[in-house]
């Protein structure tokens, strides 16, 4: 992967001119969702739109010193990370890559979650102490089913290479891992049944509750290109191999569309546990997936 | 910057994010403006959504006649909204305090302590009130918002406001 390409990716294509446009495609579904199983009509299309220039021209409380620079920082730091999650998605066949690339994917992808803890924390709200920590027990349980069925599905194909992966033939051993992912996603996108971190009304906003204005914007931004992060992955995990790049790119905003429909219905048909159920669910329900697939890619490797 | 301003404007009419304050309220006007929200009256349509924290909300909702024990609560509450900012008084009891009025543990009505955009009489006022007095304040909101002027801090203001309004009867 040269300069150019790689720009190209991070810039345009699936990066940002692709993502942020996405980013609040799916934030506008993911509150329609709700509003069509209510049998309401719900917000325009435009509403993500709308709300972030807005946002963009609020004023924000003065802040000094150092807990004044970092409340501004993490935020920021949360969209690029998350927009480099998107780049690096090996959406185009032949669009290049490096050895290790799945790798540096999971780190972009648990930035954004690991911002809203130090966020929390930094803005020295009692609630948003209380949601950063809620945050940090329920990262630590959704993340070990989500790297294993991920690093299961790597060990299968003998390769960290994102390309590599995408293009594997499906077996029954990427099918659980897929599923061991998709049920991770709830927890990762901090939406119903595991929207305990940001649950709103019940601790306010959670680590959100002092952030205003254009920090506020590039929290919801980050969000939506969490959800193009996290969507795009599992389609590119599902999506057929093609050889040319405009069927591929219809294939995999498709399928990404198609995944952000099932967990905003989720979302929308759920309520929200509480944080010891959902720490029990991860740890005494779903492991047992993330264990069979692993346990199967090492069967599997050494047959091989 | 001329486009960007229009931009912005309609931005904010398009998307009030509501702050709900219970100021001493009898919960009727509470219920009402959830109804407001509920699958028949459905205001999300235009843009409103309700939040949790005062930071990021734009509208402030107060419904009640304020107590004296709620008087400090309202003007904080009213400093950490971030401007441009509006208040609407919701019900007939932050208007005139209603059928409590010369109650001794009032500090009301709402305007000797906050500025109020739009007023929404009744007791309670209906959802589709509550939804047009909405739609008035984000109007007002989007004009405020590109004609910035001195907005009042309400912490500020005397703390003996409310004696010298009770003096003048």
């Amino acid at each position: 992967m040269n300069l150019l390409t790689a720009l190209a990716r991070l810039l345009i294509f699936p990066g940002l001119l692709f993502a942020v446009p996405a980013a609040w495609f799916f934030l506008w579904i993911e509150r329609k969702a709700v509003a069509l199983m209510q049998e309401r009509v719900g917000p325009p299309f435009m509403q993500p739109f709308f709300d972030f220039v807005k946002l963009l021209g609020k004023s924000t409380p003065p802040r000094g010193g150092i807990s004044g620079v970092l409340m501004r920082a993490w935020p920021l730091l949360a969209v690029a990370s998350s927009a480099g999650a998107v780049g690096l998605l090996p959406v185009l066949p032949a669009s290049g890559g490096f050895e290790g690339d799945l790798i540096l994917l999971l780190a972009l992808l648990e930035m954004p979650s690991i911002c809203i803890i130090a966020a929390g924390f930094s803005s020295r709200s009692i609630f948003g102490e209380i949601g950063s920590a809620r945050e940090a027990a329920l990262s630590v349980s959704y993340n070990i089913v989500f790297l294993l069925a991920i690093i299961s599905i790597a060990a299968s194909q003998h390769t960290f290479r994102l390309e590599a992966i995408s293009a594997m033939h499906p077996s029954f051993l990427t099918v659980l891992g897929i599923i061991a992912i998709l049920v991770c996603l709830p927890a990762k996108l901090h939406i119903n049944p595991f929207s305990l971190p940001n649950a709103e009304q019940e601790i306010y906003a959670g680590p959100m509750t002092e952030y205003a204005g254009p920090e506020l914007a590039m929290w919801e931004l980050a969000h939506g290109l969490e959800w193009v992060a996290c969507t795009g992955l599992v389609a590119t995990l599902i999506a057929p191999h093609f050889t040319a790049a405009w069927l591929a790119a219809c294939v995999f905003v498709a399928l990404a569309f198609a995944t952000v429909l099932l967990l905003s219905v989720l979302a929308a048909a759920t309520a929200r546990l509480a944080i010891d159920s959902s720490v029990r669910f991860y740890w005494h329900a779903t492991i047992i997936f993330a264990i069979l697939a692993i346990s199967s890619a090492i069967v599997v490797r050494f047959r091989s | 910057m001329k486009l960007w301003n229009r931009l912005l404007c309609y931005a904010r009419r398009r998307s009030p994010w509501l702050f709900h304050m219970n100021s001493g309220s009898c919960n009727g006007c509470d219920i009402e403006i959830v109804a407001a929200l509920s699958p028949r009256y459905d205001a999300e349509q235009l843009g409103v959504r309700l939040e949790g924290s005062p930071r990021h909300a734009d509208i402030l909702c107060v419904t009640g006649p304020v107590t004296k024990k709620a008087v400090n609560a309202v003007k904080t509450v009213y400093d950490q909204v971030c401007g441009p900012k509006a208040v609407i008084a919701i019900g007939s009891c932050p208007a005139t305090t209603n059928v409590f009025i010369d109650s001794r543990t009032l500090a009301g009505p709402l305007d000797k302590h906050v500025p109020v955009d739009v007023f929404i009489p009744g007791c309670p006022p209906r959802p589709d009130a509550i939804i047009a007095g909405v739609a008035k304040a984000a109007g007002i909101l989007a004009e405020r918002g590109n004609h910035p002027q001195q907005t009042a801090i309400a912490s500020a203001l005397p703390a003996d406001h409310a004696e010298t309004g009770e003096a003048h009867e």
